[in-house]
């Protein structure tokens, strides 16, 4: 605690805003809303297209999964808000076991995505497949809409979860501490996008049938 | 609250957040998740698709306020977002047009 009051004395006399990094931050969302939105304006053309075969594209979607991998998002977002609140009262031990959680969380969703996708390549529907191919467009539209956005989503997961481990690492050598974790709100900010991205991946995806 | 705030870079005034308050909001979101499944399985024709983004809208919504802090920070930053978001309804409303008048 001493020694982190300490260090802030120090950071003081440095130049730093924190203001000017978050600010940073969202300006950086925003080209992920345009990059995400492009893809969804996409998707809302398409499924005015061919509604009843995204109906029917949709029943392959396992409801339970998805709901499954919500739950898991939203608590995720939980911890790493939590880990903020943490290093502001000082416990840095509680702030990294919270952002070791969200991590494990971040695994969880993935472990189940692999899961999901390997049947779903079992039955013969992914991008290309014979089966899929053969059938009417707007099912094929469907699955490349959803191999491609949720793909997408996943690997903003593995990047959170790359993000999320340097700010562990940075908590344990004191780049990170009380008097300064700008770093962290700006790491959280980016986990927190990719739970609201899969906020609307989910019903448009899972229920729509 | 902000008794520790020590460096003077901090002259924003750094806002705590306490965890109980997180916590009000996680269950408001998984309650959120449960009655968008819910209302999934009613057929309200073209009205299910509103249902559905306008449930996933308030739940942003509440991530965006609290645990992204949107409600804490400079005004500014509400500023930045709503004209992000303005800009994408324009890219959408645009887009309709044009595929309607098709």
């Amino acid at each position: 605690m001493s020694s982190h009051a300490a260090e802030a004395a120090v950071q003081g006399h440095t130049h730093r805003d924190d203001v000017g990094s978050k600010m940073g931050m969202w300006l950086f969302l925003f080209t992920e809303l345009i990059l995400f939105g492009g893809m969804f304006i996409v998707y809302a053309v398409y499924r005015f297209t061919y509604q009843a075969e995204f109906h029917l594209a949709a029943s392959e979607l396992d409801r339970l999964v998805g709901a499954v991998n919500t739950i898991i998002l939203l608590t995720s977002s939980l911890t790493v808000a939590m880990s903020i609140t943490a290093i502001q009262e000082g416990k840095r031990d509680l702030a990294m076991l919270l952002v070791g959680m969200t991590i494990v969380l971040a695994l969880a969703f993935l472990v189940n995505k692999y899961f999901e996708w390997d049947h779903k390549f079992a039955v013969g529907l992914f991008p290309g497949s014979p089966d899929l191919v053969n059938k009417p467009p707007g099912i094929v539209l469907y699955f490349g809409l959803y191999y491609v956005m949720t793909g997408l989503h996943a690997l903003h997961v593995v990047i959170g979860i790359v993000i999320l481990a340097v700010m562990m690492g940075f908590m344990k050598t004191g780049t990170i501490h009380q008097g300064s974790y700008v770093k962290l709100e700006s790491g959280g900010l980016y986990w927190h996008l990719v739970d609201i991205i899969w906020i609307f991946l989910f019903p448009l995806f899972y229920l729509i049938h | 609250m902000e008794q520790h705030d020590v460096s003077t870079a901090h002259h924003e005034g750094a806002h705590t957040v306490s965890y109980a308050r997180y916590l009000m909001i996680w269950v408001a979101l998984m309650m959120l998740t449960g009655l968008t499944v819910a209302v999934a399985g009613i057929d309200f024709g073209d009205w299910i698709i509103i249902t559905a983004l306008t449930i996933a809208s308030v739940k942003t919504l509440l991530v965006l306020q609290v645990f992204m802090h949107l409600k804490f920070e400079d005004k500014i930053f509400r500023v930045f977002v709503l004209i992000a978001c303005m800009t994408f309804v324009i890219f959408i409303t645009l887009t309709f047009f044009d595929y309607a008048f098709r």
